[in-house]
C-alpha cells in the first residue's frame, strides 16, 4: 500500500558477541546475565559478558520479533541494556506428591527460559513418594516410589534434566528434605526413621529421621555423597521444615538421649543437633546449602554463607522474617507470597506481581542479602494434567 | 467407542487372537443390548422426558443390558465400561452384577461459555465425551455474550462477521451441526443460550440499531446498552433470528437469558424515557424489561419452542407461560429462590452452588458434592418441579488451554449428585470412587 512506511533493508543475521563464554560450564549464583542488544538498520547485535547473558538476550530478541498481517517478520529499531535485579530467580516443582513425567519437567524448563528464570528447585522426594533412583541405595526408590518401574527418575533422567536446564542457563538445585518429610525413605532404609511409640510399645508408625543413631549419619553421608556428585550446582537444598516432634517425644530411647544430652524438653535442640551434623557433612562434601526458615527460626548454628528460604506467610509476617534473617547476616530467598499452588479465582497474578521483596525495615547491607526468590508449585493437587495451566 | 474405552490399545484382546482351548474361569463372551420400546429412538433426539433407565445383568456367559430407550442403553453401556477392570496379569475382569439404575434428576447439564473465550470444536467435543463418562445429558451452550459473537448466523452473517473475535473464531453451521450430532450420539441435548436483552454488546457490531444508544444529557455518548426494547425493528430482527435458531437447534428448549440487565443506559435515553411514560411504567424499568421479555417469549413460543430463562426474568415479575423453566443462579439464599420459583408453579433448574469457574485451593469438589438440591422449604409437588441442575464454567478465565483440568473431575461431583439417589452422600466413599474415575477419564 502506498501509505505504508517503507521497510528497512532486511536483516539476515543476529551477531552474538560473548566476552568470556563459558559454554561448557554450569551457571552459578555469580554468573553474569547482563546483555546489550542493538537493533538498527542493517545491524543486529547482541553482546554479553558470559553465555548466560547471551541466552537472556536471545530470549528478549525473540520476543521483539513481530509479524504483520502479510506474514512479514519485522523488528523495531531498539537499544537495550539489560540485567537482572536478583541473581536467584527460581521455580519449585514437587515430584513427590505427584510424579511428574520427564516431559513435564523439560516443558517447564522451556517456559522458565521464556521468563528468564534461572533456578529449578527440584523438590524431588518427600513423604508420599521417593522417585529418585539412587545408585548407592536402590531400595529407596524400589520401595518408596509410587511405582518403581514407571514413577522414577533414573540417573539418565536426572542428567537429562540437568543438561536441558544448563542449555537454558538454569541451575538445578535438588532438595532432599530432612529430617521431616521423609516417610517414603523408610521402606527402603529400615532403621532410618524414628519408630513411634504408643506407651511402651512401638505403634507401627514412623516419624522423622532418627537423630540419635550413628547409622543415620552414615546413611546420610553416603546418600549425600552421591547427591553431591550427581548434581553439579554448588548448592543443595536440605529442607529442614515442619519437623513434627510428637513421634520423637513418644520414643523412649530418644527421651533417654534428650536427658543424656541435657536438652530437657526442648526438642528444637534435638532437631538442631541433627541439622548441625547434616550441615557439617554437606560442607565436608564441598557444597553450600539452602534451608527452609525453621532452621534459622529454631536457632540452629549454621555457616555464615547459608541461604535461608523464607516461606511462612503468617506465623511471623514474612517481611519481618526477611528482616530478621538478613539482620543476622544470612542471605535470604523469598517464597512466602509466591505459593502458586494456592489457586484462587480471578487475576491473582496481580497479587504476586505487587510483592516488593525489599519492602522491610533494614539497612542497605541487609537488602543486599536478599538474593532473590522462588515461585512454588507444591504437588498435592498438581500432576501433568494440570501443571502447565496452573503454573503459567 | 466403548470397546476402545474398555480394552484400549490392547490388540491382544481382539477377537480371534485369543489362544483357543478351554479356560478354567467363567468367561463373559458377550454383552447383549436390548431396547424394549417399539421405537428405540436411535434416529431421534433426546429430550427432557426421555427414559434413561436401564437394567444390567452381568453373568456367565452373556451379560444383558436392557433399557426402554436407546438413551438408557447409553447410560448402561457407560456403567458396564466402568465395571470392566484389568488385573495385574492383563486379564480383563468384570464382577457378577445385577444393576437397576435410573437418574434422580432428568436435567443434568454443563454450561460452557464460548463468548468470553472462543473454544475450538475439539475442546467442545472432548468435553462432550467427559460429560458422557459422567452421565450428564445437557450441554447448555452459552454461545454468545458481550465479548464476542462466534455463532455464524445464516440470516444475519454480519453478526459474526463483525462480532466474532476473528474469522478463525467462529462456529459455522457445519460446526454447530457437528456438535449437535456428537452430543446426540451420547444422549446429550444441546440447549443454546442467546442471552438478551443484556449481555449483547457483540450483537451491536453486526446489527445496527439493535442496541440502545446511551445518552449523556442530550447527546449520545457513542456507547450502547442492552437491546432496544422500544423499536419495532428489534422485534422484526428477533422474529427472524429466532426462526433460524429454532430450526438450527433441534431441542425443544432454547435458553433466552434475561440476566443482569443494567438499566442505566435505558434511563439515559430520551426516547426510552418517552416510551416508559407512554406505557405507564413510571420509573420502574423492570416493567420495561418484562415488556421486552414477554414479546420475545411470544416470538419463541410461536416457533413451538419451550424456553429457559435466568431467575431475574421471574424475579422481575415478567408474565411467563406456565411451562417456562427458571434457572436459579444467584448464590445468596438460593434455597429461598427455589421455593419462590416452584411455589409459583414454575419448573426450576439449580446452578447457584455449582459455579465451577470459581476455583479455590484444595478439594472443593466436596462442597459441590454436599449440595442437596431439594433442601428448600416446599411441598412434595414443589420439589417435583426441580428438574435438575447445571455445573457452570463461565469463560472469563477459561479457554482451551485450561478448560479440561478446571472443569474435571470437579464436575463429576455434580454429575453424581444429579444422577444418584439422595442417600449417596458419604464423602470418603465418594473420594475413593472419584479418584478411580478420574484416572479412568484420563
Amino acid at each position: 500500500a502506498e501509505n505504508e512506511p517503507p521497510w528497512g533493508t532486511p536483516c539476515t543475521q543476529l551477531l552474538v558477541f560473548v566476552a568470556t563464554p563459558g559454554c561448557d560450564g554450569f551457571p552459578n549464583l555469580d554468573s553474569k546475565e547482563n546483555y546489550k542488544l542493538s537493533v538498527s538498520e542493517g545491524s543486529l547485535l547482541l553482546s554479553a559478558d558470559a553465555v548466560w547473558g547471551a541466552l537472556r538476550g536471545l530470549e528478549t530478541f525473540s520476543q521483539l520479533v513481530g509479524r504483520d498481517e502479510n506474514g512479514t517478520f519485522y523488528i523495531n529499531e531498539t537499544e537495550i541494556v539489560d540485567f537482572p535485579r536478583f541473581p536467584h530467580r527460581g521455580l519449585l516443582l514437587d515430584t513427590s506428591r505427584h510424579y511428574l513425567p520427564l516431559r513435564a519437567i523439560l516443558e517447564t524448563l522451556d517456559v522458565m527460559a521464556y521468563n528468564k528464570f534461572n533456578v529449578f528447585h527440584w523438590h524431588i522426594v518427600d513423604d508420599p513418594s521417593f522417585p529418585y533412583e539412587s545408585l548407592t541405595f536402590p531400595e529407596l526408590s524400589k520401595q518408596g516410589a509410587f511405582n518403581a518401574m514407571t514413577h522414577v527418575y533414573t540417573a539418565s533422567d536426572v542428567q537429562t534434566v540437568i543438561e536441558y536446564a544448563r542449555l537454558r542457563g538454569i541451575r538445578v538445585i535438588a532438595e532432599f528434605d530432612t529430617p521431616g518429610h521423609t516417610l517414603s525413605w523408610g521402606p527402603g532404609a529400615p532403621g532410618l526413621l524414628t519408630p513411634c511409640y504408643s506407651g511402651k510399645d512401638p505403634s507401627g508408625t514412623y516419624g522423622p529421621i532418627n537423630p540419635i543413631l550413628n547409622s543415620t549419619y552414615q546413611f546420610v553421608t553416603s546418600l549425600f555423597q552421591e547427591v553431591s556428585a550427581v548434581f553439579p550446582d554448588f548448592f543443595l537444598h536440605l529442607g529442614g521444615d515442619e519437623v513434627d516432634f510428637t513421634c520423637w517425644k513418644s520414643n523412649p530411647k530418644i527421651r533417654a538421649f534428650m536427658k543424656e544430652m541435657g536438652f530437657g524438653e526442648d526438642y528444637k535442640k534435638l532437631e538442631s543437633f541433627y541439622i548441625q551434623r547434616l550441615l557439617d557433612i554437606i560442607s565436608s562434601l564441598g557444597k553450600g546449602y539452602i534451608v527452609w526458615q525453621e532452621v534459622f527460626d529454631n536457632g540452629v548454628k549454621v555457616r555464615p554463607d547459608t541461604i535461608i528460604h523464607v516461606w511462612k506467610e503468617n506465623s511471623t509476617p514474612y517481611m519481618e522474617e526477611m528482616a530478621n534473617v538478613t539482620k543476622a547476616g544470612y542471605r535470604a530467598l523469598l517464597s512466602a507470597p509466591w505459593y502458586l499452588n494456592r489457586i484462587s479465582y480471578g487475576q491473582d497474578w496481580m497479587v504476586a506481581y505487587q510483592v516488593e521483596p525489599l519492602k522491610f525495615e533494614g539497612v542497605a547491607e541487609q537488602k543486599d542479602r536478599v538474593i532473590g526468590g522462588e515461585a512454588c508449585m507444591w504437588g498435592e493437587y498438581v500432576d501433568v494434567t494440570n501443571l502447565a495451566p496452573r503454573l503459567w | 467407542r466403548y470397546y476402545e474405552y474398555m480394552f484400549g490399545q490392547s490388540w491382544r484382546r481382539q477377537r480371534g487372537r485369543r489362544p483357543l482351548g478351554p479356560r478354567a474361569e467363567p468367561e463373559l463372551s458377550q454383552l447383549q443390548v436390548v431396547i424394549e420400546a417399539r421405537d428405540p429412538g436411535c434416529h431421534s433426539y433426546p429430550h427432557l422426558a426421555s427414559s434413561e433407565a436401564y437394567h444390567l445383568t452381568v453373568t456367565e456367559p452373556v451379560a444383558i443390558l436392557k433399557a426402554d430407550e436407546v438413551w438408557g442403553a447409553l447410560r448402561g453401556l457407560e456403567t458396564f465400561s466402568q465395571l470392566v477392570h484389568e488385573d495385574d496379569y492383563g486379564s480383563f475382569l468384570v464382577n457378577e452384577s445385577e444393576i437397576d439404575d435410573f437418574p434422580r434428576f432428568a436435567h443434568r447439564g454443563i454450561l460452557l461459555d464460548t463468548s468470553r473465550h472462543y473454544l475450538p470444536l475439539k475442546s467442545i467435543l472432548t468435553n462432550l465425551d467427559a460429560m458422557a463418562f459422567n452421565k450428564f445429558n445437557v450441554l447448555h451452550w452459552h454461545i454468545v455474550d458481550d465479548q464476542s459473537f462466534p455463532y455464524q448466523s445464516i440470516y444475519f452473517p454480519e453478526l459474526s462477521d463483525k462480532g466474532a473475535y476473528s474469522y478463525n473464531h467462529i462456529y459455522t453451521p457445519t460446526d454447530v451441526r457437528l456438535v449437535i450430532e456428537y452430543a446426540r450420539l451420547r444422549g446429550i441435548r444441546v440447549i443454546p443460550e442467546f442471552d438478551t436483552p443484556g449481555h449483547t454488546q457483540s450483537w451491536g457490531k453486526g446489527q445496527k440499531d439493535l442496541l440502545t444508544p446511551c445518552y449523556s444529557g442530550e447527546y449520545p455518548t457513542g456507547s450502547f446498552g442492552p437491546v432496544n426494547p422500544i423499536l419495532n425493528t428489534t422485534y422484526d430482527f428477533m422474529t427472524k433470528f429466532y426462526k433460524e435458531i429454532s430450526s438450527v437447534f433441534p431441542d425443544a428448549y432454547i435458553h433466552l437469558g434475561g440476566d443482569e440487565v443494567n438499566f442505566d443506559c435505558w434511563k439515559s435515553n430520551p426516547e426510552v424515557k418517552e416510551f416508559m411514560k407512554k406505557q405507564g411504567f413510571g420509573i420502574d424499568y423492570a416493567k420495561l424489561e418484562s415488556y421486552y421479555i414477554e414479546k420475545i417469549l411470544d416470538i419463541v413460543s410461536s416457533y413451538n419452542k419451550g424456553y429457559v430463562v435466568w431467575q431475574e426474568v421471574f424475579d422481575n415479575k415478567a408474565q411467563l407461560k406456565p411451562d417456562t423453566v427458571v434457572q436459579v443462579w444467584m448464590g445468596n439464599n438460593y434455597a429461598h429462590e427455589l421455593s419462590r420459583v416452584t411455589g409459583a408453579g414454575f419448573t426450576a433448574i439449580l446452578a447457584a452452588p455449582w459455579y465451577l469457574d470459581y476455583i479455590s485451593y484444595g478439594q472443593d469438589w466436596k462442597k459441590y458434592y454436599s449440595v442437596e438440591p431439594l433442601n428448600f422449604p416446599g411441598s412434595e409437588k414443589q420439589k417435583k418441579l426441580l428438574i435438575g441442575g447445571e455445573a457452570c464454567l463461565w469463560g472469563e478465565f477459561v479457554d482451551a488451554t485450561n478448560l479440561t483440568p478446571r472443569l474435571w473431575p470437579r464436575a463429576s461431583a455434580v454429575g453424581e449428585r444429579l444422577w444418584s439417589s439422595s442417600n449417596v452422600t458419604n464423602l470418603q466413599d465418594a473420594y475413593e470412587r472419584l479418584t478411580n474415575h478420574r484416572c479412568r477419564m484420563l
